[in-house]
């Protein structure tokens, strides 16, 4: 195989670790090719918010140096060092602005680095830029981002899921192997299903959030983006472990993922197919695929169980009152006094109270004010316990269902999401029905348990996904089933489903300069200063 | 539960603190509506012998020892203040003149 | 919002106290004296350059999260303990919200229905000793909020033109202590008011959990007041008023509010429930934010902080860590030492009880222990504007002084200059002695030389003693300690001019 940049950005994180660490090419080549690729198709994806050549390449021939010197320090670099990573903007990196695809965040800069930032620093991966996303991650299709929405590679008309859709659209487009993305209701693994890729909500707890931009405590969990399993094992592993600075970070170390991604014999495994996340509602493009892999798994030797969850019928309701609960106290710090953008009121006097009013009113867009003011509404004095208080017993009673469903079942299967990527603004002017498409993801968030979403194929020339769900500290589990699913399916079709990606073709005479304007944003100049 | 009224909206907005004119109050109160009538049926799920969960896994008593990590300089805690005098934030008037 | 309706004019005390019973209430905040924050590793520090003291989490920056600091959880637990209080096996923190820029999250990171510790009680020991128990509704865990300075004309809230805003205080631990409504304090209820903010620091500062300066805002009490009917037993509409900052502060705002409501409701009004400030300058109190609808804190547990259990174990390691009480201790240490009621006060007043308590111990009497730090010890800080205590003499050395006395190697007057040599670093009491040769003068014949010379230029003065007026040696007295250096014996001097004049003593 001849390594051209094209053939370069098509090879797995695994086998570009691989040939860097063969010295067979260096990590300058392939930060380039990824910055090239970025700079020639990211004008049509919109992934990236802003892009970190400069940064990146200089993490890459750090890398090379190391390498080509030899000895210790080469020998103890780690596995990925030298493979670029993108990051979702809900993340802070020191040196790169971080604005949670919000207008409010526009300009700032974090003093410092989240946990796993710097866990990808120490293993001396070059990061890429930024990516998209709902604004705060509080969206299904990235199309909630202040900084314009991005486009599925597969169908560039199409959303790539969300919130995380910019992390997504870019491993899809081969504009990084690997990204970070965060999911409180399934902003992993839903773009993961609809761009084809491979995205793991860890068990809450798993990755530090030290540095995540919180949307709902509770539910956030940060997660690997990668359009193999055995790569999203790698970086899990890479990211995860106990982090002082999380109160809510669990103490054990995290096993050798990628082992388990690797054991593709599911003879015996017990998988669970969940009662209410099939049928009505589904589309029946989803459930073939979906049945397909069952049969699949089926005739490798696994045990196909039927399991009832019934209080997963309540699981959109919950989340949809959890989540705008701690999302509007969370984002209560957005307030123009110590960062971010201020924006003067029009007239009247000039009080701190109506800047912060004016400030929020210019600074969120529309989703964003509808869950804080659902927020505040589910916590309010008098509907706390009808509201925030109901949905909190509804989470116990879906743990409760996991707990008898993993009596029945080594690991749970569903469709990642109902559909395949729909229409951009399809959705956009119905908020429930953008809702109602995370009820398949959601589940796994309130109960802390981890998920990952691998293809399953296409209907209609577009991708669907395949989730399993495994108990919390358990991850290891949906790495092997997801990691068997994924070889099986492949084995079958005789290539990746992302090999079918379309090309995207390159835009003539696109450059080496991969530094682009940070966003194809709508204007937004926040008054900043004088508060006479 | 009652209907959300655009009067409970507007209130809710100013325990946000988010300004919001009246077309942006009226599209909120039906949006609210829908939502809430889609959600509120949670209050049915769960009887009152069912716990609440706040926490998604059982842990307790973390603890941090008491030994003092790194601090911000002035000029870096001011870095992206939108205002500021000397080594301080600067807000405007807190109360209305009166 | 100020009220434009004048009140009515108060009522004096006693006419108060005629027709109405107060019922107060406090919180009384506590700043802990950890090394860190609450929730995150910067300094608890106090008066540094403003938003120095701060790190990421506690200016709520972005994608932060908070730590329990655990020795402030093990404060708050013994504080618990000390008030005589429930320790909740489980509790957790929640977050009370609110917008305010003092506020860098916009909530405050409390405790709402699972204080740490609930159902106490303080004996609260009143001026003449009579002790009212006060019962202890919770102490719960917080965090301290961002300090405000108004700019303007008048240096206040009202009708400034912007504020600034420092960090720095931002995460500091609280404990907040919440009594139970106190009835039946009568006429005493200012004194009572006093006394209970007087109890409380006292614990905190047995406890070494907080440095307890009510001027630095490390103890802040909030009074709240509310008047029944003489007979009635459905308490009032109260008022709130807010971090009054010395223990007389608080007494004066009691007793200002107990007038202010009378004259209220004597007039047929009713009372506001609403904040009060205390303005010292007046000694009265003027209105603030009335309680509103508004106030809907929505509180809700803090997700990003995980439970706390506590166990018995836990609780009895704790326990076992426990100072003896400040109030058994003055009450064991005043019959030990037999003061009377009166020096007593002046020793708690000066700050003096534990040194006199470690001179003791190091084998001083308790007169003697008192005489020193009462009276030279506090002359020499007074003149130093120190503390007695913080002038650095140790219980030892009041020890070896008075040893030195006792032994006849010095009076009691190079004493006190041997101790002010001390002070002033010139090493102990013997060494000072011997380097500034400083013994008495006991050789007799050095002496009665010294009495001759005296009698010799002081004939008169011999008449007198010769016809009986003892009295008159004193003049003799002067010279021989001029003649020796002050280092005479008085009662030696007196003993050989009687001797040498043949006079009976």
């Amino acid at each position: 195989m001849t390594t051209t940049p094209q053939s370069l950005i098509r090879l797995t994180a695994a086998q570009m670790a691989a040939k860097l660490a063969a010295g067979e090419i260096t990590s300058v080549e392939l930060t380039q090719a990824h910055l090239d690729r970025i700079a020639a198709v990211d004008d049509t994806i919109n992934a990236f918010l802003h892009v970190n050549a400069g940064q990146a390449l200089e993490t890459a021939a750090g890398v090379d140096k190391l390498r080509a010197a030899g000895g210790t320090e080469a020998e103890s670099l780690h596995p990925l060092a030298g493979v670029p990573i993108a990051i979702k903007d809900l993340i802070v990196t020191k040196g790169q602005p971080t604005t949670a695809g919000s207008k409010m965040l526009q300009g700032w800069m974090s003093p410092y680095d989240a946990t796993v930032i710097e866990k990808i620093r120490a293993a001396r991966l070059p990061i890429l830029g930024k990516t998209n996303l709902d604004e705060f991650a509080m969206g299904s299709s990235t199309e909630h981002s202040a900084f314009g929405p991005t486009r599925n590679p597969w169908d560039t008309g199409r959303i790539p899921g969300g919130s995380g859709g910019g992390s997504a659209a870019a491993v899809a487009a081969f504009e990084a192997p690997l990204a970070l993305g965060t999911d409180t209701g399934g902003s992993i693994r839903q773009p993961g299903a609809v761009t084809g890729t491979v995205g793991t909500k860890p068990t809450y707890g798993s990755v530090s959030r030290y540095g995540a931009i919180a949307m709902a405590s509770s539910l956030d969990q940060i997660g690997p983006v990668a359009r193999t399993v055995e790569d999203a094992a790698l970086l899990h592993e890479l990211i995860g472990g106990h982090d002082p600075r999380d109160s809510t970070s669990l103490p054990e170390q995290v096993p050798a993922f990628a082992e388990f991604a690797a054991n593709h014999d599911v003879a015996g495994l017990r998988i669970g197919v969940i009662k209410q996340l099939q049928g009505e509602g589904y589309q029946a493009g989803v459930l073939a695929r979906f049945q397909e892999a069952l049969d699949t798994l089926r005739e490798a030797g696994a045990e196909i169980v039927e399991v009832d969850c019934p209080s997963f019928d309540y699981a959109v309701g919950s989340y949809y009152l959890i989540m705008p609960s701690e999302a509007s106290s969370n984002l209560a710090r957005y307030d123009g006094v110590r960062y971010g953008a201020r924006v003067l009121p029009e007239g009247g006097p000039l009080t701190i109270e109506r800047v912060m009013g004016a400030t929020r009113a210019a600074g969120f867009g529309d989703e964003v004010k509808r869950r804080i003011i659902l927020g505040t509404y589910a916590l309010s004095a008098g509907y706390y316990d009808a509201y925030y208080g109901s949905a909190q017993k509804v989470r116990t009673l879906i743990q409760r269902d996991f707990d008898a469903a993993f009596e029945a079942a080594d690991v749970l299967i569903s469709p990642t999401s109902p559909t395949v990527a729909f229409p951009l603004g399809e959705k956009l002017d119905d908020p429930m029905a953008m809702y109602l498409n995370d009820v398949t993801t959601i589940p796994a968030n309130l109960a802390g348990v981890p998920g990952i979403s691998v293809p399953g194929g296409l209907s209609e020339g577009l991708p669907v996904g395949i989730q399993f769900l495994a108990p919390a500290r358990q991850d290891a589990r949906v790495y092997h089933a997801a990691g068997a699913l994924e070889k099986l399916l492949n084995d079958a079709a005789e290539s990746p489903l992302w090999a079918q990606i379309p090309a995207l073709v390159p835009a003539a005479g696109a450059g080496p300069d991969a530094s682009r304007p940070a966003a194809a944003a709508p204007a937004f100049t926040p008054e900043v200063g004088g508060a006479k | 539960m009652s209907e959300i009224s655009r009067a409970d909206v507007e209130h809710l907005a100013a325990l946000a603190h988010i300004a919001m004119t009246d077309a942006e109050l009226e599209k909120m109160t039906s949006e609210l509506g829908v939502i809430v009538n889609s959600v509120k049926q949670v209050q049915e799920a769960a009887g009152a012998d069912v716990p609440a969960t706040s926490h998604p896994l059982p842990l307790t008593n973390v603890f941090r020892d008491d030994t003092v990590g790194h601090v911000f300089t002035a000029e870096e805690s001011l870095a992206n203040a939108p205002d500021a005098e000397g080594s301080r934030f600067k807000v405007p008037a807190i109360l209305d003149e009166e | 919002m100020t009220a434009t309706v004048t009140e009515p004019q108060p009522l004096t005390f006693d006419q108060a106290l005629e027709s109405y019973e107060p019922v107060l209430g406090f919180e009384v905040h506590v700043e802990l004296n950890t090394v860190t924050k609450m929730f995150s590793s910067a300094p608890n520090a106090f008066g540094d350059e403003p938003n120095t003291n701060v790190n990421e989490v506690c200016l709520g920056l972005p994608g932060t999260l908070p730590v329990v600091n655990g020795k402030a959880v093990e404060s708050a637990i013994k504080l618990g303990l000390a008030l005589n209080c429930q320790i909740a096996p489980y509790c957790r923190f929640a977050r009370k919200q609110y917008f305010y820029p003092d506020l860098p999250k916009n909530w405050q990171t409390s405790q709402y229905d699972e204080p740490i510790a609930f159902d106490g009680f303080i004996d609260v020991e009143l001026d003449d000793g009579e002790i009212f128990r006060v019962e202890i509704e919770r102490a719960h865990m917080e965090e301290d909020a961002g300090k405000l300075t108004h700019a303007g004309a008048s240096g206040r809230i009202q009708g400034a033109d912007y504020s600034l805003v420092d960090y720095n205080r931002t995460g500091v631990p609280l404990i907040e202590i919440v009594t139970k409504p106190i009835t039946g304090a009568g006429e005493r209820a200012p004194e009572l008011a006093r006394a209970y903010v007087s109890a409380i620091r006292d614990v905190v500062k047995a406890l070494d959990i907080s440095e307890a300066k009510m001027e630095r805002g490390n103890v802040r009490c909030d009074a709240n007041v509310s008047l029944m009917p003489k007979g009635a037993s459905e308490f009032g509409t109260r008022s709130e008023t807010k971090n009054v900052n010395s223990m007389r502060a608080v007494e004066h705002a009691v007793h200002y509010e107990i007038r202010r409501h009378a004259g209220v409701l004597a007039a047929g009004g009713s009372i506001v429930q609403e904040t009060r400030h205390w303005q010292e300058t007046t000694r009265t109190t003027s209105s603030g934010r009335p309680k509103s609808e508004a106030d809907d804190y929505r509180y809700f547990p803090e997700p990003d902080l995980v439970p706390i259990t506590v166990t018995e174990e836990w609780v009895e390691t704790l326990r076992a860590e426990l100072p003896e009480p400040p109030a058994e201790r003055r009450r064991r240490l005043r019959e030990t030492w037999g003061y009377s009621d009166a020096e007593f006060r002046d020793v708690i007043a000066a700050g003096l009880l534990d040194a006199i308590e470690g001179t003791v111990k190091q084998g001083a009497s308790p007169a003697v222990a008192r005489k020193w730090w009462m009276g030279e010890i506090s002359r020499l800080a007074n003149a130093r504007d120190l503390d007695p205590a913080g002038l650095g003499v140790q219980p030892a050395t009041i020890v070896e002084l008075n040893g030195l006395i006792e032994a006849g190697k010095i009076n009691d007057k190079i004493a006190r200059q041997v101790l002010e040599h001390h002070v002033d670093g010139e090493g102990t009491p013997a060494e000072i002695v011997a380097a500034r040769r400083l013994e008495v003068v006991s050789d007799d014949g050095a002496l009665s030389a010294a009495v001759e010379k005296a009698m010799a230029e002081n004939p008169d003065v011999v008449e007198k003693v010769k016809g009986g007026k003892l009295k008159a040696i004193g003049a003799l007295i002067g010279p021989v300690m001029k003649e020796t250096r002050g280092q005479a014996d008085a009662g030696k001097v007196r003993q050989i001019v009687l001797e040498k004049l043949g006079v009976e003593g």
